[in-house]
C-alpha cells in the first residue's frame, strides 16, 4: 500500500465530501446514513442513494404528466409526488432536493401550474447535479479502498 | 432494480444481501432476537429503517401497507389468525402518511386486536404536528419519531424493549423494562439500569450501545406528558437535538 497515495486520496475525499456539505447539496442526515455503513455492507450509501435518484426520475415523470396539460392538472398527483419526494430526500439528506420540494408543495396547494413547472424544472436539475456529486465522492471512495486505505469518518458538526 | 410492491419483505434476495440486509428468514435458534415489524409506502425509508434496526440488533420484516402489515400479522379479515400463534412481533413502527392506511389507522386495528394489543407501537411521521402526535400517544403509541429517523432514535426505542421474560403462552406479549401499562404519561420513567441494558446488549449488539444514549434520555422524568417524545420533538425541530 502506497500510504502517500492513499493519505492523498483521503485527503481529496474529505476535501470533497465536506465541501458538498458546506455548499448545501448534503446536510447532516446524510452524515447518519454514513454511520450505517461498515465493511461489511461498504456499498450501504451508494445503493440507498442509487434507489432515491430512480425514485427522483420515476415521480419527476409522474409529475410532468399530471402537469402537462394546463386545462387537466391532477393537482393531488402532483401533491403526493413531492410529498413522496420530499420524504426521501430528506431521508438520504439531499438537502437541495428537499428544499425545492418546500417550495414546490407551496405552489401545489396554491394550484399555481407555472411555478409548479418551475420547481418541478428545478427538482431534476438538483437531482441530477447530486447523483453526479455523489458518483464522484463513491469513485474516490473506491480508489481509497483499492489502494488499501480506508475511508475517513468526516465530523460535519 | 428492487420491486416496488413491498410484500413481506421489500428487496428481492440479491439486492438484500447486497445491502447487507440479510435474510428473509429467521433460523430459529434466532427467536431470542428482538423482532420489529417496520411499516413504510416510501422504499427508500423502508431500507434506511431497516439497516437502523438491524443495526441494533433487531430482525425486521418491513413492509410497504397497513394492509400487508395486518395480512403479516394475521389480522386481516379474511384468514384466521391459528397458522400466527408463534409470531413474534416485538415492536411495530409505522410512517403516519401512507396511502390507503394510515399509520394511525393501523394503530388503531392493532390495538384493537386481542392477540398485538400488549405490542409497542411508534410511528414516525416528517411532520411535527402536535395534534397528531396526540392523537397518536391516546391511541396508544409508545412513542413518535421525527423523520428523518436517526440511530439515536432507534437506540432509544431499542430500550424500551427487552429479552429477559418470554411468554410461552401468549407468545405475542414481551415484557417491558418500565410498566408502559400506564400509557398516560408516555415513557417518561427512567431507563433501565445501565448494567443489566449493557449486559444485554453485548450479547446481542454488533455495535455496543452508547452510554450516552441512555444517559440522555434521562431527564425527562417528570410526570408531564408533555415531557418526553413530545419534548423531544420539539428540541428536534429546534435544532438542539
Amino acid at each position: 500500500m502506497n500510504t502517500t497515495i492513499v493519505a492523498q486520496l483521503q485527503r481529496q475525499f474529505q476535501d470533497y465530501i465536506i465541501s458538498l456539505y458546506q455548499q448545501g447539496f448534503l446536510d447532516n442526515q446524510f452524515s447518519e446514513l454514513r454511520k450505517l455503513q461498515d465493511e461489511g455492507t461498504p456499498d450501504f450509501v451508494s445503493e440507498v442513494v442509487s434507489l432515491f435518484f430512480d425514485d427522483c426520475a420515476k415521480l419527476i415523470n409522474n409529475m410532468s404528466k399530471s402537469l402537462e396539460r394546463p386545462e387537466n392538472v391532477d393537482f393531488k398527483q402532483v401533491d403526493s409526488g413531492v410529498h413522496q419526494l420530499k420524504g426521501s430526500s430528506s431521508s438520504v439528506g439531499a438537502r437541495m432536493v428537499k428544499n425545492v420540494c418546500i417550495s414546490f408543495k407551496e405552489c401545489c396547494d396554491v394550484q399555481n401550474r407555472e411555478g409548479c413547472l418551475r420547481c418541478l424544472q428545478q427538482v431534476d436539475y438538483e437531482y441530477k447535479m447530486l447523483k453526479t456529486k455523489l458518483q464522484d465522492l463513491f469513485k474516490l471512495e473506491q480508489q481509497i479502498l483499492q489502494a488499501g486505505g480506508t475511508i475517513p469518518q468526516v465530523d460535519i458538526n | 432494480m428492487a420491486a416496488r410492491d413491498g410484500g413481506v419483505s421489500c428487496l428481492r434476495r440479491t439486492e438484500m444481501i447486497g445491502i447487507g440486509i440479510g435474510e428473509l428468514e429467521s433460523p430459529p435458534s434466532d427467536s431470542d432476537q428482538v423482532h420489529v415489524l417496520a411499516v413504510d409506502d416510501s422504499l427508500v425509508d423502508r431500507i434506511v429503517i431497516e439497516r437502523l434496526l438491524r443495526i441494533t440488533s433487531c430482525k425486521v420484516t418491513a413492509v410497504d401497507s397497513g394492509w400487508r402489515a395486518l395480512q403479516f400479522l394475521g389480522l386481516d379479515d379474511d384468514k384466521a389468525s391459528v397458522e400466527f400463534d408463534r409470531l413474534k412481533v416485538d415492536l411495530i413502527i409505522t410512517d403516519y402518511c401512507m396511502p390507503g392506511m394510515t399509520g394511525y389507522e393501523l394503530l388503531k386495528k392493532i390495538k384493537e386486536s386481542t392477540s398485538f394489543r400488549e405490542v409497542p407501537v411508534v410511528i414516525m411521521s416528517s411532520e411535527n404536528v402536535m395534534t397528531r402526535i396526540d392523537r397518536c400517544l391516546e391511541e396508544g403509541a409508545e412513542d413518535f419519531l421525527l423523520k428523518p429517523v436517526k440511530l439515536a432514535d432507534v437506540k432509544r426505542l431499542r430500550s424500551y424493549l427487552t429479552r429477559d421474560v418470554k411468554v410461552s403462552a401468549d407468545g405475542n406479549k414481551r415484557k417491558l423494562v418500565e410498566d408502559l401499562s400506564n400509557f398516560s404519561s408516555p415513557v417518561t420513567t427512567s431507563p433501565p439500569p445501565l448494567s443489566t441494558s449493557t449486559s444485554m446488549e453485548s450479547s446481542e449488539s454488533t455495535r455496543p450501545s452508547s452510554p450516552v444514549g441512555f444517559i440522555s434520555s434521562s431527564p425527562e422524568s417528570s410526570t408531564s406528558p408533555v415531557d418526553s417524545p413530545i419534548r423531544r420533538r420539539e428540541m428536534k425541530s429546534l435544532g438542539l437535538d
